[in-house]
């Protein structure tokens, strides 16, 4: 009896974690927010009428498509020139790609405090070369989140890129060269659509990560660029307005697991290895 | 023969790594700055900032917390991830196809969400302590790591090898620390260190899960920022920093990096 079932026994404690400490209070979360007050959505209803809210959501998910967009450019681009660089010089780069991703995200937020405040680096050197009179407020505004976020997610659209543009035989560029094609034309036609899955994978993560943030935010936006996160935040601990904050949480998941699905059937017809 | 990259690409991507360096060096010069307030470049030299790190008892505290929540929460993981994964390899026929799709949940759920129905229902609905709870909370945001990537090694794992041990009579668990165990041992390895630094810089989950008594380091060093911006904070980075480039010294060793980008 027990050998039969030896691969359940096996898989039991880390399944029970996952049910008893993940499924169960995520979905005392999500149920909390129903049959609360008037009418089954009444927290629904109450979010979506208050111009306040629905500015945050929208906000959020504008810097989360921005993020999403800009390192999807840079990581692509990058990406595609260290994986054809000579070995030597590409383990080098993943490297320091490697290590601001393995540095948390608070002291790389940090970093921009520094950056961006009124007398920090950016408007110091503006000031010496004249450029200003007066320091720029660039702190507390929906650029210096952005800038910060995709400072954060970059060099994780850079791996996992690298790792599908290396998979990209050398001889296949090297066959559209010969062909005729441009440098510019065998990027878009032939390296561009084998990269596909990979920059959707990329997306996914850069897009649900920067939707989903704390730390970012609160330091860069402070209540000013106020996200799903930083409301959530308040709400629950701030207000204790644990259905208020359990209505964010849900809709959190619900952006997520629909853009995770949605992009998964996009990949699925997009790739072109699939027969 | 290489590939000809166009210069334009070259210069983009000289900028894109300046972009992702710049700000830790800079952080690292305001660490050491002989100033009150943070600037760079940094203005003289001292350590004192390092020092003053350990004068502060919520950083003391903070560091201990999250240095023992790290090491439990992936030990914990490890130990109930590789029977998870071997599982999962090994009995793969027997078991649903949605088990899997449970080791994935923990990426799926946002850590924020994770974070708040722990307190909600784990710490104040079973009134479980902080401690506890948090440890739960950091196990789970690891165990992916530890089921996923230990998983990928035994992919390419002959189980042919532990069937051949097992019918010339080594008992079946002998045989899974003897020959099982180090055949992956590059993946538990990796499973370790990225579920150690997963925990030990985790913002979004411990976020509801400190209070008064009880806090992380990052935490911490956000509660900091906000009232004081002095170089301790620079200087707390940089020791986070230190402890990345010494995991990663040791990975370095071990097995090369290249194993991240896969």
């Amino acid at each position: 009896m027990l050998k039969r079932h030896i691969g359940w026994w096996l898989a039991l404690p880390a399944t029970l974690l996952v049910v008893l400490f993940l499924v169960l209070p995520v979905a005392g979360t999500i149920g909390s927010t129903f049959g609360e007050g008037a009418g089954p959505f009444a927290p629904y209803v109450n979010f979506f009428s208050s111009g306040f809210r629905r500015r945050v959501l929208w906000r959020t998910l504008e810097i989360s498509l921005a993020t999403t967009a800009i390192s999807l450019l840079l990581g692509f681009l990058t990406a595609y020139v260290v994986s054809r660089a000579p070995r030597n010089l590409k383990s080098i780069l993943i490297i320091a790609a490697v290590f601001p991703l393995l540095t948390g995200v608070v002291v790389r937020s940090f970093a921009w405090l520094i950056i961006l405040g009124k007398n920090g680096i950016l408007n110091n050197l503006l000031l010496a070369i004249g450029v200003t009179d007066e320091p720029f407020a660039m702190l507390y505004t929906q650029g210096s989140v952005i800038v910060a976020m995709v400072y954060l997610f970059t060099p994780l659209m850079i791996l996992t890129l690298v790792g599908v543009l290396e998979n990209i035989p050398d001889d296949l560029i090297q066959a559209s060269a010969s062909l005729g094609a441009s440098p510019g034309s065998t990027f878009r036609q032939v390296v561009f659509p084998l990269a596909v899955p990979g920059l959707i994978v990329g997306a996914v993560l850069v897009f649900t990560g920067s939707f989903t943030s704390y730390a970012t935010p609160q330091l860069l936006g402070g209540e000013k660029q106020m996200v799903m996160g930083t409301l959530m935040y308040q709400q629950a601990m701030v207000n204790f307005d644990w259905i208020s904050a359990s209505t964010i949480a849900t809709i959190m998941v619900v952006i997520t697991i629909a853009i995770v699905l949605l992009m998964t059937r996009v990949a699925k017809r997009l790739n072109p290895m699939a027969t | 023969m290489a590939t000809r990259i166009p210069l334009p690409l070259i210069l983009l991507t000289v900028a894109v790594y300046i972009f992702l360096v710049g700000p830790l060096i800079i952080i690292l010069g305001a660490a050491v700055s002989d100033t009150t307030y943070l600037t760079f470049p940094p203005q003289g030299f001292t350590l004192h900032w390092f020092q003053r790190i350990f004068e502060i008892g919520a950083f003391r505290r903070t560091i201990v917390t999250s240095l023992q929540l790290a090491c439990l929460a992936t030990a914990l993981a490890l130990v109930i991830g590789i029977p998870a994964a071997y599982a999962l390899n090994r009995y793969r026929i027997q078991l649903p196809t949605w088990l899997s799709t449970v080791f994935v949940l923990p990426i799926l759920v946002p850590e924020i969400v994770l974070g708040f129905s722990l307190l909600k229902s784990v710490a104040v609905g079973a009134s479980l302590p902080i401690f506890p709870t948090l440890l739960i909370g950091h196990t789970l945001l690891v165990l992916p790591y530890a089921v996923r990537v230990i998983s990928a090694s035994l992919a390419s794992f002959d189980f042919s090898i532990e069937e051949a041990a097992i019918s010339l009579g080594s008992p079946p668990s002998r045989t899974f620390f003897t020959i099982v165990l180090p055949n992956v041992r590059s993946g538990v390895i990796a499973a370790f260190i990225l579920a150690f630094i997963t925990s030990i810089n985790d913002v979004s989950t411990s976020l509801f899960l400190t209070g008064p008594g009880i806090s992380t380091l990052p935490i911490q060093i956000l509660a900091h920022v906000e009232q004081f911006f002095d170089p301790v904070i620079a200087s707390v980075s940089v020791l986070l920093m230190l402890l990345t480039v010494a995991v990663m010294a040791i990975v370095e060793r071990t097995l090369g990096l290249t194993f991240l980008t896969k």
